[in-house]
């Protein structure tokens, strides 16, 4: 990949890299909110935000000022440690499976290739799963340490749901994991430039893995809403049964952390949809060189945004599962149809590649 | 190319070994369940961090995948869900006093010794390199070892199905 002579300077590149990417993220998740915001209120007939700056642009700025400065109240009887390390966890795992996430392809300045990723590792796809695996810590624990009972359901059933839907997402990703022949996730969309063969005939469908992986596509993308914790299955805060599950008794910025890295997680999984079904940053490129280097970042962008919009809509659409409902569906379809899948694609691979 | 890390990683290596060891003396010393589960999850954790540093990539994510992010989980859930609060201090037995705390030092002596013999000091005895990566030990658990792993997944599901008819006393 990269040829650099200087380890000084690769280091003062990553590190302007993760400055960057934090930056963006955090202002992304910001923004989100807002969008979030104003997408519900017009498809239930109202304004949403729309004092604060141009069509309420500021609103997210005010609501961060307004975490800060509120009061950070404490239960009594708390588990101190785990009470603090929750939040705190939540966030950091949150932001740390951006790492390997690439955005674009690579760019060349004075003969250094500079990629749009912080760091490609060889198992990238496992690494986002052992982050993700690892956030239903921060959940649980927060649920415990409260030391209050709904918190405490609220914990239990998030991470009974969180468990459940993890295996259907490691299965959804088998079949293209099996198509790709690599864990890279730049490897992945390496795989799915150019169009499809049909018996030799270009028929300018891009070369994505939805078109062959519809199936798994929809475990993955379902399973992925639930691992988050989004409508409809929210279930670990369904305010009218838990009052606020596993984050009932947190407030202000400790609260706010929790927000920020329920969003986070909905970036990383789109993020990793786009980068598994839809091609990752493939699309049309053209122009001068600074355009065909920034096009792929903006089609990256794009599809991030369906998917995060997408996200949104659902909220605006669907009602909350009951909880058994939830985890039959969860064990009894997703996870033989994820199972399904994974075995109808490794005969069709064994199929096509044997001699 | 022999398994060996890098001069300037050598640093990290002592760091997360020393948390290792601090994490798993507080696994035993902790009093409240969570807690020594939570300090299992730092040790399994940076041990996957050494694997890391040994370039074994794939080993550290499915480290922290199968143990920190599953088993772990699962020892967290059924302590919250059992609401186990602070363990009482038992009266430990008379033999438990006395014998304790040397038979641990016989032990660590032993393994000590084992490792010292294998390892001379001076002498440096670098492990042939392996490929540790996914495909290459896809490879091996699916040609060479595809019994085994078959049997122990059968193991398993004998394990789940006990475990299982245990749980529900009535059908």
């Amino acid at each position: 990949m990269a040829t650099f002579s200087d380890t000084g300077l690769l280091l003062l590149i990553t590190l302007i890299k993760i400055a960057v990417v934090v930056f963006v993220m955090l202002t992304a998740i910001a923004y989100l909110t807002w969008l979030e915001r104003k997408v519900v209120a017009h498809i239930q007939s109202r304004w949403g935000p729309y004092l604060v700056g141009y069509s309420g642009l500021m609103q997210p700025v005010a609501d961060g000022l307004k975490f800060i400065l509120k009061e950070d109240i404490v239960p009594l009887e708390v588990d101190t440690i785990v009470y603090w390390l929750a939040p705190f966890l939540a966030l950091t795992l949150a932001f740390l499976s951006i790492a390997v996430i690439p955005f674009g392809e690579s760019f060349t300045i004075h003969g250094r290739t500079i990629s749009f990723q912080i760091t490609d590792l060889n198992v990238g796809l496992l690494f986002v799963f052992a982050v993700t695996s690892l956030g239903v810590y921060s959940v649980a624990l927060a649920g415990w340490s409260s030391n209050s009972k709904y918190p405490l359901l609220g914990g239990l059933r998030s991470s009974a749901q969180m468990i459940s839907y993890e295996l259907s997402l490691g299965l959804a990703v088998v079949g293209v994991l099996m198509m790709a022949g690599t864990l890279s996730l730049r490897g992945i969309v390496d795989s799915q430039s150019g169009f499809w063969h049909i018996a030799g005939v270009n028929t300018f469908l891009p070369h994505w893995n939805i078109f062959v992986q519809p199936v798994g596509f929809l475990v993955y993308f379902t399973a992925a809403i639930a691992d988050t914790n989004r409508v409809p299955f929210d279930l670990p805060e369904g305010e009218s049964e838990l009052v606020g599950g596993y984050h009932t008794e947190y407030s202000s910025m400790k609260f706010a952390m929790f927000f920020m890295s329920e969003y986070a997680n909905m970036i990383t999984v789109s993020c990793l949809a786009t980068i598994l079904f839809f091609g990752g940053w493939h699309g049309p490129v053209f122009g001068p060189y600074v355009l065909r280097v920034l096009l792929p970042v903006f089609w990256f962008c794009f599809k991030l945004f369906c998917f995060l919009f997408f996200y949104i809509w659902m909220r605006g659409t669907l009602p909350r599962f009951r909880y058994d409902q939830l985890m039959a569906f969860g064990w009894k379809f997703l996870l033989p149809l994820g199972l399904l899948n994974v075995l109808a694609t490794s005969f069709v691979v064994a199929w096509i590649s044997s001699p | 190319m022999p398994v060996r890390i890098e001069t300037n990683l050598v640093p990290l290596f002592y760091i997360f070994g020393a948390l290792a060891v601090v994490a798993a003396l507080s696994v035993v010393a902790q009093r409240m369940p969570v807690h020594s589960a939570l300090s299992l999850i730092v040790v399994l954790c940076s041990l996957a961090v050494v694997y890391l540093l040994l370039g074994a990539e794939f080993i550290a994510v499915i480290q922290v995948i199968v143990y920190a992010g599953a088993i772990m989980v699962l020892f967290v859930f059924v302590i919250m869900l059992l609401n186990a609060g602070r363990e009482t201090p038992s009266h430990r037995s008379r033999m438990a006093r006395w014998l304790g705390a040397p038979l641990v030092a016989a032990f660590l002596l032993e393994v000590l010794l084992a490792i010292w013999k294998q390892f001379p000091a001076g002498a440096s005895h670098p492990a042939a390199a392996v490929d540790a990566g996914p495909a290459a030990i896809g490879h091996l658990l699916f040609r060479n070892y595809v019994l085994p792993f078959e049997v122990t997944s059968i193991l398993i599901l004998v394990a789940i199905l006990g475990a299982a008819v245990l749980a529900k006393k009535e059908f």
